[in-house]
């Protein structure tokens, strides 16, 4: 298991991460002559092959600068950092920067470049021969969901979001086993933002990159990152951390302040409703004898029995005249919506629940089939972790999170 | 190229006297039918002492802007000398010259090659220092080593304001070239100053130089569209 359930990583059929490096952290510092302060002090960290690790934190904690030690366009001072167990230190910084994908904010693409030219420019300097480069050019526009004839255009004729796919493109067009992006969404409009951080994580889905990505935005860290990283001015690592771990457990007052007072509520971003202990409810059918409907009713969590069809799809809450007779009647006082899915995160289904002003409603998996019920009161008891206690769902425990784990006795 | 005429030296080139329009100093379309010919020397000279001085000039300026660009402090020295070059009146210059290099092509061309240098110079180094800052970070980050940045990237958007420069060079210094006869370099200022009361003579020759800095300018602009396509695409 990955950690986070925010994104598509958790997907059970996850292609070997060969094409992803182990990056680490050794005591990496950087310091500028004549400055006191270390600009990154100390930091040391692993980010297993895969995983998106974020860097956040206030303006001049360093997070830039570590990243950028990450491909030496800052050199260390002291420490080291190793991409693979091999010190990046060891080749030529230009050698060492055509196997890393970088991305900036402001993208920086060549304006006297075609699109096609811009993400064809690192296969140009490996030497790839031009088939192959024109095959991998179209292969990446259409993996950012770009058409042709963009290849042809330049990127003044090119929208934001357009621009930033790529950016995207170019820094995947070697398929290197690492991507460093520094807020790579930051210029971007809230709208656009939004879809395509959502864009990115699906990709990312496909391809597993080890990905460097810093901001100073702590939703876009808690949204994005399998790990965060929350550096503190100075340059020293305040936390290292999964998302939901950060969220439950700040190491301290600093941490707490700078994920924000509402740090419970953006846990129901994380966590999916597959994640939570559901209310079992009764599924009824109808013609059912009464009697073994009344049992499934004793052994639910809810009084109230839901109707399914032959599927076991939800249809609506029976009511009492439903359980008159002999057999099920399939009487209802209210149909089933809304219906949650699995997948949805909490934050989602909540909204949900709140907007067409219920307690409660049932949960469906992929094939529509009834999985639980979701209740205001199960969300509220997810909410509910007493410092010392752990966690609700399973799937929060990620790599990493075992120190916590053994620290703190699970109790329900 | 010789040296056709002393400086200043007035001659009487209308041969025919006859007519009231040659008489008056006039405007005479039948003189200078006739008398065309005149002009194909100093005109092929002008243009001579124009592409010298501006390919030399150019080539000075572009090695300059390139150390100053690398090494960063040059820039400001360069750049205030090149002013101060500018400065200099350029019959001053010429008359300077000449004890140095006789009344030659070549002390008109050191001349004009120093006046080319404030454009030139600027417009490269402006051009080179003007390229984004993310775009030469993108760039540097995605593996170009230094020179790979400069010529791939830097270069290529410096050519409009390097162009730009080279197109304000060249009209100036077919301007100036016209006061090239000092220096003994002939060109069409020779030919004005052969006769300058007689106005055909002087719409002739003047034309042809004003003629000539239109040509440069719009083949050295034609040179620019055809460089720089993601320019017009940027407009559409």
């Amino acid at each position: 298991m990955t950690a986070p359930d925010n994104s598509p990583h958790s997907d059970e059929t996850r292609r070997p991460a060969h094409e992803a490096a182990t990056l680490e952290f050794r005591s990496a510092t950087k310091r500028y002559p004549g400055q006191e302060e270390a600009a990154v002090d100390g930091l040391s960290l692993t980010v297993p092959a895969g995983e998106i690790l974020v860097l956040v934190g206030p303006s001049g904690c360093g997070k830039t600068t570590a990243m950028r030690m990450v491909n030496r366009m800052i050199e260390i001072t002291e420490g080291d950092i190793l991409l693979d167990g091999r010190s990046v230190l060891d080749r030529s910084p230009h050698e060492l920067r055509r196997q890393i994908g970088y991305v900036i904010q402001q993208i920086g693409l060549f304006p006297h470049m075609t699109v096609a030219d811009n993400v064809a420019v690192v296969p140009r300097l490996l030497g790839w021969d031009r088939e192959r480069t024109n095959a991998r050019v179209r292969e990446l526009l259409e993996l950012v969901s770009l058409d042709g004839e963009t290849g042809e255009r330049y990127p003044t004729q090119l929208s934001g979001g357009q621009r930033q796919r790529v950016g995207v493109a170019r820094a995947l067009a070697a398929d290197p086993p690492l991507m460093l992006m520094d807020e790579p969404f930051g210029a971007i409009d809230p709208i656009n933002r939004e879809r395509l951080q959502n864009e990115f994580l699906r990709l990312q889905g496909e391809l597993r990159k080890t990905i460097v990505f810093v901001t100073h935005d702590i939703d876009e860290a808690i949204k994005m990152g399998d790990k965060i990283a929350v550096l503190r001015t100075g340059g020293k690592l305040a936390q290292y951390a999964s998302p939901a771990e950060l969220l439950m457990y700040p190491a301290d007052e600093f941490i707490e302040d700078f994920v924000g007072a509402d740090r419970a509520l953006k846990r129901l971003a994380l966590q999916r409703v597959r994640d939570i202990d559901l209310w079992r409810a009764a599924t009824v059918r109808a013609g059912e004898p009464t009697e073994e409907a009344r049992r499934k009713v004793a052994d639910a969590d809810l009084e109230i029995p839901l109707l399914v069809d032959e599927q076991g799809r939800p249809q609506g809450w029976l009511s009492e005249r439903g359980m008159a007779g002999e057999r099920v009647r399939p009487e209802l006082r209210s149909r089933a919506e809304p219906t949650v899915e699995l997948d949805d995160v909490l934050r989602d289904a909540l909204a949900d629940l709140i907007e067409s002003e219920v307690h409660y409603s049932p949960v469906v998996d992929a094939e529509g089939c009834v999985a639980g019920v979701l209740s205001l009161e199960v969300i509220s008891q997810t909410l509910q972790i007493p410092p010392g206690q752990v966690r609700t769902g399973p799937d929060l425990v990620g790599p990493g999170d075992e120190k916590v784990a053994g620290s703190a006795g699970a109790s329900r | 190229m010789s040296a056709l005429a002393l400086p200043l030296a007035q001659l009487d080139i209308r041969s025919r006297r006859g007519g009231t329009c040659l008489s008056e100093d006039g405007f005479c379309p039948d003189w200078i039918v006739d008398n065309l010919d005149r002009y194909v020397q100093p005109l092929l000279e002008h243009l001579y002492l124009t592409v010298i001085s501006v390919t030399v000039g150019f080539a000075i300026s572009f090695a300059l802007a390139l150390l100053a660009h690398r090494s960063g402090w040059l820039t400001a020295p360069v750049s205030a000398l090149t002013s101060v070059l500018y400065t200099i009146p350029s019959i001053a210059l010429f008359l300077m010259l000449v004890p140095i290099t006789g009344l030659t092509a070549l002390t008109a061309i050191i001349a004009l090659v120093a006046y080319t240098q404030v454009f030139l110079f600027r417009n490269i180094i402006n051009g080179l220092v003007n390229v984004p800052e993310e775009t030469k970070d993108a760039a540097r980050g995605m593996g170009l080593t230094e020179r790979q940045v400069l010529w791939r990237v830097e270069m290529p958007l410096a050519v409009p304001e390097i162009l730009a420069g080279l197109r304000i060079a060249t009209t100036s210094t077919v301007n100036l070239a016209t006061l090239a006869f000092f220096a003994g370099a002939g060109g069409l200022g020779a030919q004005i100053f052969q006769d300058i009361t007689f106005r055909s003579n002087v719409v002739v020759a003047g034309g042809l130089a004003i003629l000539l800095a239109a040509v440069f300018d719009l083949l050295i602009l034609g040179g620019q569209r055809l460089a720089t396509p993601w320019r017009r695409a940027a407009a559409t």
